[in-house]
């Protein structure tokens, strides 16, 4: 029992069967999306019987009976993304310099809750209330409820890598740059835009990769005949899945794992430059 | 100006100070507009009266709350009873948000304790590797697991195909698919702040408690939980709180015998046969209990932090 105290080195830190544990959790993550890719591959009609790897089913996406439902819905995906996600890393760009920049103020805390607050509001509730506000006020439903529903819970998730870039760069700079009579503007955008760069991109991926994600909030503002990628894919599969919903999968967690490595891999660059902290 | 810059230090991050209503404006409008205005209005939906063609009447009526904790019979008159209909699906819905945090628990702790004594260059891996399915799409992968748990899926497929079993194992549209669907769903937000927690964690105490020849169970009960306790309770709100709310893993994988509240709150929103007041009232007591359950967090945290 008391083996603790003979062992060598870093023992003490090790626990049986936390490996194994560990190799588990990413089994189960994985294992899903890897089945899912393979069987989207697969040549044979039956969807789980194994007839030889073939891309039909990726012809199929892109010229089969559904591939202009398809096409408009991925295009709706990408036009809400850009426009949600643009707006908002625009939003969280200023919002950190307001939080992080102009010094402690009353309410800082407040102002904060509020900023994370659509990611403390269950996604449903936020659903059903942006559909009752929209209702309320008479507007239409359709694309642009959905990018205004999606830039709001888009802000956090932009904002915080923004603030996490911001809160590990200096004072210095920017107060060097008003020194020498920059305008506080020149000061920004010279000075410390280039400087929160790989934040701010890392930020825009994020708050992209979520909105293209998103299917309850969208479910329920988009209007009739709106359709994104999630919910085509939601309308295709209640009827059951067919091999083409699975190449449509694939695809989009291609492009899902793509936009995070890329963020990460932006992110890791930035955080290298010790001396911006200082 | 320049004579005030001398101060240097404490004035560094104070530049925009006099611009700070315009910097935070945006952000501040944009959500309190759009997010925290639909919720007080959703709450004032919830005290109006249905209309049939979905929509509100603008008459004050407590008939959604009635309806949700009352039974009154076919046509009203009898002497109210408890309508256990929605308040058991309530408490199902907790119960499976309570099971998904222990799974996560039992396999995430684990997991993120070993990712956070890797050396830096495997944590790094490994850390991307649990971090990539949090960012893929929910959709897609309560979908994956649907294929994968069906009963002409994968897993039954290659069971029968071993010879293990003769007839495929029904897993799907059972509360046991819901279970693990929300498992899998939110695992990622179980690994993430623990091992954050653990990575803070000053290792030297583990080593002082190995000194002192306290074994590692002991050193893990008394020194290593006690010491990121706050990172495992950040991970059990981030599993339950949506957990509780979830309409995919239900909705795909339970059908329609396992009812959760994210089923419930849609089904009145859509159709002829919605109830907006309802569906307000039903979300109104979601986030009243998700309100809870951040405050006792909240509560906890403060206390932690002394």
């Amino acid at each position: 029992m008391k083996q603790g105290r003979t062992a060598k080195g870093s023992d003490f830190k090790r626990y049986p069967g936390f490996v194994q544990l560990a190799v588990l959790c990413l089994l189960i993550l994985y294992a899903p999306l890897i089945v899912v890719a393979i069987y989207s591959f697969n040549a044979s009609t039956s969807i789980t019987l194994w007839g030889g790897f073939s891309f039909r089913w990726y012809y199929d996406v892109f010229f089969g009976p559904e591939a202009d439902v398809l096409k408009e819905a991925a295009w709706n995906s990408i036009v809400i993304a850009i426009t949600a996600a643009t707006v908002a890393t625009a939003f969280a760009t200023s919002a950190a310099m307001g939080m992080l920049r102009a010094g402690r103020f009353r309410g800082q805390r407040v102002s904060f809750a509020l900023i994370s607050l659509p990611l403390m509001v269950p996604e449903i509730v936020t659903a059903v209330a942006t559909l009752i506000f929209f209702n309320s006020i008479g507007f239409d439903r359709g694309l642009m409820t959905i990018v205004v529903a999606h830039t709001v819970f888009c802000i956090p998730f932009a904002y915080l890598p923004i603030a996490a870039r911001l809160e590990g760069i200096s004072g210095i700079y920017e107060q060097a740059a008003l020194d020498l009579y920059a305008t506080k503007w020149e000061a920004f955008r010279l000075v410390l835009f280039p400087l929160m760069a790989p934040g701010i991109l890392s930020g825009f991926l994020l708050a992209f990769i979520i909105s293209l994600d998103d299917f309850i909030i969208t479910n329920f503002v988009k209007g009739a005949g709106v359709e994104t990628l999630p919910t085509a894919i939601y309308g295709a599969i209640r009827t059951g899945i067919e091999p083409n919903i699975l190449a449509v999968s694939t695809l989009l967690l291609f492009v899902s794992i793509l936009l995070v490595t890329l963020s990460w891999l932006i992110g890791r660059m930035g955080s290298n430059d010790k001396p911006l902290t200082e | 100006m320049a004579g005030g810059a001398a101060s240097g230090g404490a004035s560094v991050s104070s530049a925009y100070a006099s611009v700070r209503g315009w910097l935070l404006g945006p952000s501040w409008v944009t959500i309190v507009i759009f997010m925290l205005l639909p919720v007080l209005l959703m709450a004032v939906y919830s005290f109006l009266t249905k209309e049939f063609r979905g929509g509100v009447i603008w008459d004050f009526s407590l008939a959604a709350y009635d309806q949700f904790f009352f039974d009154r019979g076919l046509f009203g008159d009898e002497p109210p009873k408890i309508q256990w209909t929605y308040i058991i699906i309530y408490l199902r819905s907790m119960a499976q948000a309570a099971g998904a945090t222990i799974l996560c628990l039992v396999i995430g702790f684990p997991t993120a304790y070993f990712i956070a004594t890797r050396p830096e260059k495997t944590r790094t891996i490994w850390l991307f590797l649990v971090t990539i399915p949090y960012w893929v799409n929910l959709l897609i992968r309560t979908v994956s697991m649907r294929f994968l748990i069906r009963d002409s899926g994968p897993i039954n497929e290659w069971l029968i195909g071993i010879g293990l079993i003769d007839d495929p194992i029904r897993m799907i549209n059972t509360n046991f698919a819901v279970q693990i669907g929300l498992f899998y769903s939110y695992l990622p937000f179980m690994v993430l702040p623990i091992y954050a927690a653990v990575e803070r964690y000053n290792f030297a105490l583990s080593e002082a408690a190995a000194d002192l020849y306290a074994d590692r169970w002991v050193t893990l009960r008394y020194v290593l939980l006690p010491s990121v306790a706050p990172g495992i309770a950040a991970g059990c709100i981030l599993v339950f709180v949506p957990s509780l709310g979830a309409f995919l893993a239900p909705d795909l994988l339970g059908g329609a015998k396992n009812f959760m509240i994210g089923s419930l709150v849609e089904e009145q929103f859509k159709g002829a046969a919605g109830n907006w007041p309802f569906g307000a009232a039903c979300a109104m007591v979601l986030l009243s209990m998700v309100l809870v359950a951040v405050f006792f967090y909240a509560r906890a945290q403060g206390r932690a932090e002394g």
